[in-house]
Parts: structure tokens; C-alpha cells; sequence
């Protein structure tokens, strides 16, 4: 077998053949195509990642584990991750997506988490085509599906739509789980003579190579690969999880891998690689599903709803016990030995031997060639003077609404069980979702969120607002960020002008993290999102975790009340470059407004006393749509209007729907403004106008009744 | 009174309603796996939980219904213990034969999850001795599989004899076709066996037992139960 | 011998058939004029080692009867063939 069929460069099959001194069989050169893949090593990336800080007073485990972790406080720790399932989903949506929210549960719970929320980041191609129609029904089907059967209630997410995702949809799913630190399992823990386990559903052929499928673009070649796809099984991940779980709290093993892509080889080899231990595995102990699967097909398989387990010897027969209560195949199939030595044996023979560390750590990295896009700086010649005001400003803030990215996704998160486990104190809909933790009077605050439009335009601003929009979110609703989880969803790396985008928007968000000492814990890459019809929008996903110390620190939006006075922080000139204004008229243009780090942080230190001095009823910080779509969500979901006027010279259009920079609305009581000033004073805040009536009218520019415009919010 | 809820696998509303109960009541609960064949001895209520049992495969509740456990459970009801059957646990009845009827995929093919009112229709049961006749609550719903469907016939019968305890309405407590979130026959929500002890719900009362989480509606609801156990002796 | 039985599972008329509906809308606008209706309904197949095709016949409608199908909205045919 060549190389080049396992999916190998030169470079890397050279470095194969340095370190092993000899030929690689045909198992290994399989295996090393697919550990070897950019799904699995990060050959593209690892350099660029290192930009992320990683590091904080919270974070109890950083990226290169199974999610991060970060410290809730009294022993308690929240871990969560995202991850892409972008190829699946574009193949067959539904167990896409399905397996997609499978694998990133069992990432929880391999650090002996219960998994106890998700979120979701949907990006689907133009609305009225058919095919983002079936795409998009199959996807969200699968997130139900299999979210609400395994009992972890999807709690919120994102949706939004361009062209560019047409053919190749993202389907990005964020999982959290609780667990007391003392009880975190860890991959680095096994030690020599301990066994390898296999728990949960037998191993077939199904999602063999479905990493290696990932690592390259979508084309009609491979839209036929069926075989790539695995099918998900929430009762056998429900059942999985309850017996992980109990296993952890019997103290009944020393470490725990899911399999997620490349399966049993990418588990146990990180494993290995990890705890600096060799194994030897025997691969006629597994149970399959499938006749004469030959030794690479058991080590790249993907099929679903499996944990690896490291037990020591003597507690063996209490995890079989646990696995048969359960009703799932178990069995020994291996042992930890000394050494770095990886070796599979199958009918009596040595399948493939290969040194732990080489599998999952040494491939060779790719300095791929980076570029500027030319045409950049044409993206931003865009004169605003060339836009037109509003002829028609109710017409206006109606189409606004009804832009599918903006509009109400209540159809879609109707869909999902928000509420089982009896924690989510504020669930889909909302700016942040939030979470109680039982028995504590503190919450976990969270926010899933992406710009790509801005990312495309000046990739390194987007990269930044990204991270920034989550962070002022939560500050907004009284938390204070404590770390995030990213997709990096991008084109092929192989292009230089896309490589240049990537970098940039990783240098965009590394800079806003480090400003808002807001650490990556975890996170994913996903290249090579693109069909024939093209690429697709640079497309950072960023799911952002904080605590708010008490419910009474928490603020909520949509909650004005009659005679409340609002009030508008933050500048008086966000851009139209990139909004959603300009996006629903069709117009991809401008730069958008660089990171100002220390008017953000000084944001989200007022923003955050605002909450706990409970100097608002309401607050929302500014993202899509700007200061107009801000009113009209909180106007709708109070149920009630308000008058505005606003006394700026800014431009109108600019300042009611331009974005960007650290804004906030904010409803406040009466007895509450003279504090409210006080909080905010030396960080721009004018009085916007008064809440009461049953009509949102801003003086010089539209006025609609509420019911006008939850009609057109939630209906189109 | 002593709880038991039933765990059957890919149940998984089991620790939600253990945790109302023990939270709105302060009685004792205890999780019974479905692979036993008796209940505890003292056991005066048993819930049969909302989730996925048996993954929902073939039908919903299909198989939890012929588990070992069923045939105390059946016993129990029989007896005229208390028995409450929440969504899942609903369709389990069903399947069962404890109550009659079916329920069908909801009417949009679609999961449903969300907040939604309902009428009290009975309060001569004791799952509703504390609401008013008419009165309206909310609970919220979270099913696939809801549309509660009965032949003509027997539907006019449990009319007649007051068997539907809780109907879908509007906050008003109208019960037209747009307060029906699945297509339920006559906007049925919950319905009661002849004896009145045995009920099945569709919408999630422990999903509205704390203010901070859904709501206080559902703790009327637990108190009902309690109020009239201790009265009645069940 | 090893007998396969197939099972075919539908609702019982006048059982509202939601599925087959949606089915039917879909063809529908999708321009197949030939279309009259739609139902939906499961196809089950099971392996039984019995003396003769009547005995695995009956001991899948025990099946059905047992588990299987629903009598309250369900309606089941079985078809069985020697392997």
C-alpha cells in the first residue's frame, strides 16, 4: 500500500519510517494516515493554538485534555468543550448532528463529569432553498433527538444562515458537566500492568475513517461516502453515562478515553502516550458487530457510544458488574505495560507496533504559507454617505426582524428539552442561558456566539468582537467570564490568503482573551469547510462560560418595566461595517471597529456592579442588529413599548443600527438612576427615553406596536 | 407517604421528580430499578418518570411496560394505591392497559418543549384536590410523543365520567385548537382510571415545583397528593 | 427449521396517521398527480426455529400480541418463509 492512500505526505511517511526504523505494514501506515490526519493532529494548527492564553485563577485543566475545566469554587468544577461535526452533518444531517451532540457528551464524561447542559452553533446555507431546508430540519432533528433522549437539556446556542454554508452546513455542539474537583479522571494517570477496557456498544465498520473524511474538502466524490457516517444510539450514551458515572463515584477505574474519531486507536494510544506507558492489545477480544473486520478497521472504527476504561486488576469484576447492571458489553481486551511500545495482536499475530508517542504527538507540523488577501483592503472602501437612509423606518425594523439570522429561533429550540435535570433558570432565547447548581446559591452563566461576516472583513477585528460579544454578555447578566471553548471553522489551510484569515482571527481572539483574562480551555478545529461552490465564511464559534457569585447578582433581558428609563452605554459611532443592517440589504462591507481592550474591561467592571447593585431591571449588551434590534427584543419579550428620543448628531441609521465596541441597554427604575449614573459615570451613557405604552417608537425614525413586531419577529 | 419512583433505563426525569417531591413535600423517595419485581412494602405512591425507557424504540413505553417491575406496579394501582405516570411514564400506562388509549406522534412531527397552561378540569381526584375546578396552571411539556388518542366511543365515556383531570388551554383557560401544542383529542392533558387513583400527565409538574426553575404551580400539584393521602389513608 | 416471519405493522383505520399525512403533503408538492394516499407503518422481521410455518406463524402472533403492535391503534399481517 502507498502512503499517499493512507492519506500520508512525504514528510510525515518519511518521519514514520525514521522513528520506526523499518517499513510501516499496511495497519500501521493505516492507522498513522488517519492519527496523522488534521482532524486528529492539528498539523496545521498546533502553532496558532499556542497563541490562546490557557492559563488563570479558575482553570483547574486547559486544552489537551477531553474538555476544560474550571473552578466553580468549594471543590466543584464546571468542564465543558465544543466540538465540530461539520462533515457528518453535511452528508446526513440528522445522524450528523445526532453523533455530533454523542461524542461531545462522552468528552464530558470522560473526566468523570455529569454532563448537565449543551448548546448548540447552527450555520446553514440560504433559508429558501431546499436544500438548507432539508439540511437544517435534519440537523436540528438530530440535536433533539438525541439530546433530549439522553437527558441533557440543550439549553441555547446560535443559528444564523449565509450562502456560504449552502453546501457545506456547521453544526458546532458545546457540552458542560459538573464534577467535584477531587474526582476529576484523568488520562495521564495509568500505570503498567493495569487493563484496558472496552465499555459500551460492540465495534463495527460504521465511521471508519470518519477523521481522515474530515480532513478534506467536501466534493461529489465523497458526499457518496455513506460508509463514513456513524450511526448514534442516545439510549446506549444515556446508559453509558450512568455507568461511567458510577464507576467513577465507586472509584473503580484509574483513567477514561471516549471514542469519539479514530475510536479504539485514538483513545488508548493517547492514553498511553499520556501516562508515558505502552500496551498490548488484543484485538479478538473485542466484540464486534460486523464479520471479518480486518485489525485496522477495530482500531479506526467510529462507531458510537463506547468508553475506553483503565481498571486496576482488582476492581474488575465490580466494573463488569456495573457494565452488566447496565445492560453494556464490557470487556478486557489489553494491558498497560512498561514502556512506549504500542503493539496490536490479532489471530496470533503482531498486527502493528508502533511507539505510543509517535501515534498521537509527532507529526511533523505544516508551516503552511500565509498571505494577505489581496482584495482586503477593497472589502473596506465603503462609504457610508453612498447608503441611503431608511425611506420607510417601520419597513425597515420589520425586515430587519424578520432576517432569518435575526429572527426568533423559537422554532427550532422548541425542538429541544431546555429544562430536564431541573437546573436552567433561563434557557434558549435569551442573550446568556443560565444554570443553577443545586444546593449552591451561585450560577453558571453561559453564551455561545460567532460573527463570521465581521471575521471575513477584517478577520483579526472579528476575531476579537467574537470573543468580546460572549464576554460582554455575560458581564451584562452579572458574570464574570471565566474561560471559553472554541470551533475554528475554516476553509482548507492550503490556500494562503484562507491560512491568513485563520491566523489572524486566532491572533483577533487570543488578543481579547488575554485582555479579558479569559483563558481557552478547550476547543476544536475544523479545515477544510468547503464544497465545489466555494468556502465558507471564516467562522470562530466560541462558546463562553462565567459564574454569577448569587441569583440576586443575575440580570436578566427582556424584563422592562412600565415607567423604567432606558439607557444606552457605551459610543455613539458603532460601524455599519459588517451588520446585520447592511447584511440584510445584502452588502458584505466596510472594516469593522478595531478591540479597544481597555474600554471593554472597563465595560464589563461597571456592567458587572450594575448587576449585583441591582441598579436595572433589564439589560442586553449590543450585538447583531445594534441598538434597533436591542429595543425590539427586549420591547417584545416584555410585552411592552417604549418612547425614544435621541438627541445625537450621530447618523441614524449608524447609531441605531450600527455594531461593534462595548455597548449595553439598559432598562432602570426610577429610584435606581441616580446609582445607575454613578456606575456608569465616565464611560459614555445617555438617556434614551422612557418604558411604558404599547408601542416602540424612536422619535424621527420608526414606531410600531409590539404585537406588529413579534408578528414579524417570530413568523417572518 | 412513601414514594417510589420507577428507573427504568433511558429514563431520565427520575432524579427531576424525586428531587420535586422530596423538595415540595419533605417525604420520603426512593428510586426502585425496573428489574426488581416488588415494590418497597411501605410504599404508598409510585411514579413512573418521563424520559426515553428503552430508548423509545418501537413504541414509547412499549417495553417499560412488560419490565419485571410492572406487575407490582399494576398490583399497586390495582389495590388503589396511588400511581402517577408523567409523560414516559404516561405512555407506560398506556401500554399497560392501566388507562386507556394511546399516544401518537405529536401533530407537527416535531419535539415539543415550552411552558404551557392547563385547565384543571377534576378536582375530585386527589392528584387536583387542592386547584379549583377551572382554574389554570402551568407546567411545562416536553414530548415527541403526545397526541392523546381514544375511539370515539370510549373518548365520550371518559367525558362523561370526568376523566380528563387537566386540559391544554390558554391563559385564559380556553381550550381551542391553538392552546393544543400536539393534537390531543379534545385538548386532554391528563386523564384518571375510573377509581380516580391512577394518572397520566403529559406535561412535567416537577418542572414547575421552584420558583427559580419553572415555576411554583407543580408543588400544588405534589400537595394535592400528599393531602389526600393523609386524609383518605390510601 | 428456521422460518422468517415478516411483520407489517400499520394504525388501524380511522387512527389518525400523522406521519402518512406529512408523507403525503411532501409527494404531493413535489408534483406526483398520481397520488391518491400515504400510510406509514413499520415492517418487522423475526427468525423462529419451529416444527412448521403455522407454528412460527402463531408464535409470532404471540409476539405481536406480547409486544409487538398496539392493539389499540395498531393492526398487524405477518408473512412467513422457510430459510
Amino acid at each position: 500500500m502507498e502512503y499517499t492512500q493512507a492519506g500520508l505526505r512525504e514528510t510525515e511517511y518519511e518521519e514514520i519510517r525514521r522513528v520506526l526504523g523499518r517499513e510501516p505494514n499496511e495497519c500501521e501506515l493505516r492507522i498513522m494516515g488517519v492519527m496523522w490526519s488534521e482532524h486528529c493532529s492539528y498539523k496545521s494548527t498546533k502553532n496558532l493554538l499556542k497563541l490562546f492564553p490557557n492559563n488563570g485563577d479558575r482553570v483547574v485543566l486547559g486544552p489537551g485534555e477531553n474538555a476544560g475545566i474550571i473552578d466553580l469554587g468549594d471543590g466543584l468544577g464546571a468542564a465543558f468543550k465544543a466540538e465540530s461535526h461539520n462533515h457528518p452533518s453535511a452528508v446526513a444531517p440528522y445522524q450528523g448532528a445526532a453523533t455530533g451532540v454523542g461524542g461531545i457528551i462522552r468528552d464530558i464524561l470522560a473526566l468523570g463529569a455529569r454532563p448537565v447542559a449543551s448548546m448548540d452553533g447552527l450555520f446553514f446555507g440560504e433559508p429558501s432553498s431546499s436544500r438548507t431546508q432539508s439540511l437544517a430540519s435534519g440537523i436540528v432533528h438530530g440535536v433533539g433527538g438525541y439530546g433530549n433522549a439522553v437527558g441533557v437539556p440543550t439549553v441555547g446556542g446560535k443559528t444564523a444562515y449565509d450562502p456560504s454554508y449552502n453546501e457545506n452546513p456547521l453544526l458546532n455542539a458545546f457540552c458542560i458537566g459538573l464534577i467535584p474537583l477531587d474526582e476529576i479522571v484523568s488520562s495521564r494517570t495509568a500505570r503498567p500492568g493495569q487493563a484496558v477496557v472496552l465499555l459500551g456498544s460492540k465495534t463495527g465498520r460504521d465511521g471508519i475513517a470518519g477523521a481522515a473524511f474530515a480532513s478534506v474538502e467536501l466534493s461529489e466524490d465523497n458526499k457518496a461516502s455513506r460508509p463514513s457516517i456513524q450511526i448514534g444510539d442516545p439510549f446506549g450514551e444515556k446508559l453509558l453515562i450512568e455507568a461511567c458515572l458510577e464507576m467513577n463515584e465507586k472509584k473503580l477505574i484509574v483513567s477514561m478515553q471516549d471514542m469519539g474519531a479514530a475510536g479504539i486507536i485514538s483513545s488508548s494510544s493517547e492514553v498511553a502516550a499520556k501516562s508515558g506507558v505502552g500496551m498490548i492489545l488484543h484485538f479478538d477480544k473485542i466484540p464486534l458487530r460486523a464479520e471479518n473486520m480486518e485489525p485496522w478497521e477495530i482500531a479506526l472504527s467510529e462507531s458510537q457510544e463506547r468508553m475506553l476504561l483503565i481498571v486496576d486488576r482488582s476492581y474488575l469484576h465490580e466494573v463488569m458488574e456495573v457494565a452488566e447492571k447496565w445492560e453494556l458489553d464490557c470487556a478486557e481486551f489489553g494491558e498497560t505495560v512498561e514502556g512506549d511500545e504500542y503493539t496490536i495482536l490479532f489471530h496470533g499475530e503482531r498486527a502493528a507496533s508502533l511507539p505510543a508517542t509517535l501515534i498521537g504527538d509527532r507529526c511533523p507540523l505544516i508551516p503552511w504559507p500565509s498571505r494577505r488577501p489581496a482584495d482586503l483592503e477593497k472589502k473596506w472602501e465603503f462609504d457610508v454617505d453612498d447608503i441611503p437612509l431608511p425611506e420607510d423606518w417601520n419597513e425597515t425594523l420589520l425586515s430587519l426582524l424578520a432576517d432569518p439570522s435575526l429572527a426568533s429561533k423559537k422554532r427550532i429550540y422548541e425542538q429541544y428539552d431546555s429544562m430536564v435535570q431541573l437546573n436552567t433558570v433561563i434557557g434558549p432565547g435569551h442573550p446568556v442561558s443560565m444554570l443553577r447548581i443545586k444546593g449552591r446559591d451561585s450560577l453558571i452563566a453561559m453564551t455561545l456566539d460567532a460573527d463570521p461576516w465581521k471575521c471575513s472583513l477584517d478577520p483579526f477585528r472579528g476575531g476579537a468582537e467574537t470573543v468580546a460579544r460572549t464576554v460582554r454578555d455575560l458581564a451584562v447578566a452579572g458574570a464574570r467570564a471565566a474561560g471559553l471553548t472554541d470551533c475554528l471553522n475554516f476553509p482548507s489551510p492550503e490556500v494562503p490568503e484562507q491560512y491568513w484569515v485563520l491566523e489572524e482571527c486566532v491572533k483577533g481572539m487570543a488578543e481579547a482573551c488575554g485582555a479579558f483574562d479569559c483563558p481557552v480551555v478547550s476547543g476544536n478545529v475544523s479545515l477544510y469547510n468547503e464544497s465545489p461552490d466555494g468556502a465558507i465564511l471564516p467562522t470562530p464559534v466560541v462558546g463562553t462560560v462565567g459564574i454569577i457569585p448569587s441569583i440576586d447578582a443575575a440580570l436578566s433581558a427582556g424584563t422592562w418595566e412600565e415607567g423604567d428609563v432606558l439607557f444606552l452605554v457605551g459610543p455613539c459611532n458603532p460601524s455599519l461595517a459588517g451588520s446585520r443592517y447592511l447584511l440584510s440589504q445584502g452588502k458584505l462591507a466596510g472594516r469593522p471597529l478595531p478591540f479597544y481592550p481597555e474600554a471593554e474591561k472597563d465595560f464589563v467592571e461597571r456592567a458587572l456592579k450594575t448587576a449585583s447593585a441591582k441598579a436595572a431591571h433589564s439589560g442586553r449588551a449590543l450585538s447583531g442588529g445594534g441598538l434597533a434590534a436591542a429595543l425590539a427584543k427586549e420591547s417584545m419579550e416584555s410585552g411592552i413599548g417604549a418612547s425614544i428620543s435621541l438627541s445625537i448628531p450621530t447618523r441614524k441609521d449608524i447609531l441605531l443600527f450600527g455594531e461593534g465596541c462595548a455597548r449595553a441597554l439598559y432598562a432602570v427604575p426610577m429610584s435606581r438612576v441616580p446609582l445607575f449614573k454613578v456606575l456608569w459615570n465616565g464611560y459614555p451613557c445617555i438617556q434614551l427615553g422612557r418604558v411604558g405604552g404599547e408601542r416602540l417608537s424612536v422619535e424621527g425614525a420608526f414606531s410600531l406596536t409590539v404585537s406588529e413586531l413579534l408578528s414579524k419577529w417570530r413568523n417572518g | 407517604m412513601n414514594t417510589a419512583v420507577i428507573v427504568f433505563p433511558g429514563s431520565n426525569c427520575d432524579q427531576d421528580v424525586m428531587h420535586a417531591v422530596a423538595g415540595s413535600l419533605g417525604t420520603k423517595v426512593r428510586a426502585v430499578w425496573h428489574k426488581e419485581t416488588t415494590l418497597p412494602e411501605d410504599t404508598d405512591f409510585v411514579i413512573l418518570p418521563g424520559g426515553f425507557s428503552f430508548g423509545d424504540y418501537l413504541r414509547c413505553g412499549a417495553m417499560a411496560a412488560r419490565s419485571p417491575i410492572m406487575k407490582a406496579v399494576a398490583e399497586h394501582g390495582r389495590r388503589g394505591g396511588l400511581l402517577l405516570g408523567i409523560c414516559n411514564g404516561f405512555q407506560i400506562l398506556t401500554e399497560s392497559r392501566l388507562l386507556p388509549g394511546a399516544l401518537l406522534p405529536n401533530r407537527t412531527l416535531n419535539f415539543v418543549c415550552r411552558p404551557c397552561f392547563l385547565r384543571v378540569e377534576s378536582v375530585s381526584t386527589p392528584f387536583s384536590s387542592l386547584f379549583s375546578k377551572g382554574q389554570v396552571v402551568q407546567f411545562p411539556i416536553a414530548h415527541g410523543d403526545g397526541l392523546y388518542t381514544l375511539p370515539e366511543e370510549e373518548l365520550k365515556a371518559l367525558e362523561d365520567r370526568g376523566g380528563v383531570v387537566f386540559r391544554y388551554s390558554d391563559s385564559d383557560g380556553l381550550t381551542g385548537d391553538d392552546a393544543n401544542p400536539n393534537g390531543s383529542a379534545n385538548n386532554i392533558a391528563g386523564i384518571v382510571n375510573e377509581r380516580g387513583n391512577i394518572l397520566g400527565l403529559m406535561p412535567h409538574p416537577e418542572r414547575a415545583s421552584e420558583a427559580l426553575t419553572g415555576g411554583e404551580d407543580g408543588r400544588v400539584f405534589w400537595q394535592s397528593i400528599l393531602e389526600s393521602f393523609t386524609k383518605g389513608g390510601r | 427449521m428456521t422460518y422468517r416471519v415478516s411483520i407489517f405493522i400499520e394504525l388501524q383505520e380511522g387512527v389518525l396517521d400523522i406521519q402518512g399525512k406529512a408523507v403525503e403533503r411532501s409527494l404531493a408538492g413535489m408534483g406526483h398527480d398520481a397520488l391518491r394516499s400515504v400510510k406509514v407503518g413499520k415492517y418487522i422481521q423475526v427468525w423462529v426455529e419451529t416444527g412448521s410455518a403455522e407454528d412460527a406463524r402463531k408464535e409470532a402472533e404471540r409476539m405481536c400480541d406480547d409486544l409487538l403492535v398496539n392493539s389499540v391503534i395498531e393492526q398487524f399481517r405477518i408473512e412467513v418463509e422457510g430459510e
